[in-house]
């Protein structure tokens, strides 16, 4: 189908945006990459949305070191997290997620900060922001803010995000020299969204393990982390099924959903270094 | 509400080299546009929401969905269709390769394969048959399965590595 958008306009840098978001009244909405925005305009979930394009704000674009931190700024394309050398360094996971998130033609526009502002509980880039213990910057009118990465993923497609913020950026921790990092994910077709995923960070202080597609948002799963710091993968593997709340739909059933979460435990704990 | 939001876009950008200038609706799709306004009908608009990859086109230089890009956001940018690739010879040996291995039948898909395809054959190395996989999977065909488009873009960017074809 075709989109119905009640209006359009480039915001020329930020102070611009929350103006426009402003001015509209409620109805306002950001658009970036547009890679989901549009797609939901075309299949006529939203309707009548006047949008703020940031995509000119060049500031909030690239990637850079700050201290013990890797800045990602929030319009940084897929195609480009995953070819950035500073990634690669500082934030592996990211990088080995990009091949998993649709296809070429998407990635060459969708932005991270994009996806993590929609909260698709299926997409990648939630569920590793979650297990890198990330930071999301966020500004607004009433200033900035920083939201880490637990308390900003709240329901399906609903985030910390207020009414009139903008995600400008993310704060990744620098991976440690014995750090891990490893993502799994079951689809049916190659750049399908995940039937389930899951995204592992092994740091010294123990595991972090986030399941995605398997329930309403990115989910940290304490009894397969606990199970992993303890050297017992099996156990794992057994309790992170009972930890999720997967949807029943075409692609699965719950009960299948989480069966397939312990097999894609045991492949991810290969990634991260476990013991078998 | 001074310069604010619009219903209508001015937009200046080129198509196949040349530019043009157009005042588009704010929700219309460039594949609309290209399709529609200026009457370059090759690249086909399929589901029209990301998923069948016939509407692909070249936007500075990159494949993208142009069902999945508003118009309004292309202002200045470069925008490439299978006709100008095709004036430009660009994707010539791609176009041969289908032909001589049937990889199309109704060729509704092709257009949008072919860009997809360019992309890759571009890249410094030659792709395994599996990378080929990998990298169409966003674009679908519903007539001809996928054997001889992965033989056809095997054939290309071999040819154009400078080895040999079986």
């Amino acid at each position: 189908m075709k989109a119905s958008v009640g209006g359009y306009a480039r915001a020329r840098d930020l102070a611009h945006a929350f103006d426009l978001l402003a001015a509209a009244n409620g109805m306002g909405r950001v658009i970036a990459g547009g890679q989901s925005l549009v797609a939901a305009l075309n299949l006529g979930l939203t309707a009548g949305d006047l949008l703020v394009d940031i995509t000119g704000i060049t500031d909030l674009r690239g990637v850079r070191v700050e201290g013990d931190h890797l800045l990602i700024g929030a319009l940084t394309r897929h195609v480009d997290i995953g070819s950035d050398p500073l990634v690669a360094e500082h934030a592996p996971l990211l990088a080995r997620a990009v091949p998993l998130i649709a296809h070429d033609a998407i990635r060459n526009r969708g932005t991270i900060g994009g996806s993590l502002a929609h909260a698709d509980p299926a997409a990648e880039f939630p569920a590793c922001i979650l297990a890198l213990g990330a930071t999301l910057i966020v500004e607004g009118p009433a200033g900035r803010r920083e939201v880490p990465a637990a308390d900003f993923f709240v329901d399906v497609f609903e985030t910390a995000l207020d009414e009139g913020d903008i995600l400008t950026g993310i704060a990744v921790p620098c991976i440690a020299a014995d750090e891990r990092h490893g993502i799994e994910e079951a689809t049916r077709r190659a750049g399908d969204y995940a039937i389930v995923g899951l995204a592992g960070v092994r740091r010294a202080a123990g595991h972090r393990i986030v399941a995605f597609g398997a329930g309403p948002r990115p989910m940290l799963c304490g009894a397969a982390m606990a199970a992993l710091d303890a050297g017992d993968l099996d156990a794992a593997c057994a309790a992170i099924g009972g930890e999720l709340d997967p949807p029943s739909d075409t692609q699965g059933s719950a009960a299948y959903r989480r069966h397939l979460a312990g097999v894609l435990l045991g492949r991810l704990a290969a990634q991260l270094g476990d013991p078998s | 509400m001074t310069d604010a939001f619009r219903n209508r876009i001015d937009l200046t950008f080129t198509v196949n080299g040349e530019q043009v200038e157009a005042t588009v609706p704010a929700g219309r799709h460039l594949i609309d546009v290209l399709r529609l306004d200026l009457g370059l009908t090759g690249s086909h608009a399929g589901c029209e929401h990301g998923v069948c990859g016939a509407c692909t086109v070249l936007v500075d230089g990159a494949p993208v969905r142009g069902c999945l890009t508003l118009a309004a956001q292309v202002q200045a940018a470069e925008v490439w269709t299978v006709e100008g690739l095709t004036d430009t010879g660009a994707v010539a040996d791609l176009q041969a390769a289908f032909v001589a291995r049937n990889a199309l039948q109704c060729g509704y898909c092709t257009p949008g394969m072919l860009v997809a395809a360019k992309a890759l054959v571009e890249r410094e190395t030659v792709p395994s048959r599996a990378e080929i996989r990998e990298h169409m999977s966003g674009n679908y065909c519903r007539c001809t399965g996928y054997e001889a488009i992965v033989d056809a873009i095997e054939t290309a960017a071999r040819a154009r590595a400078g080895e040999a074809t079986e």
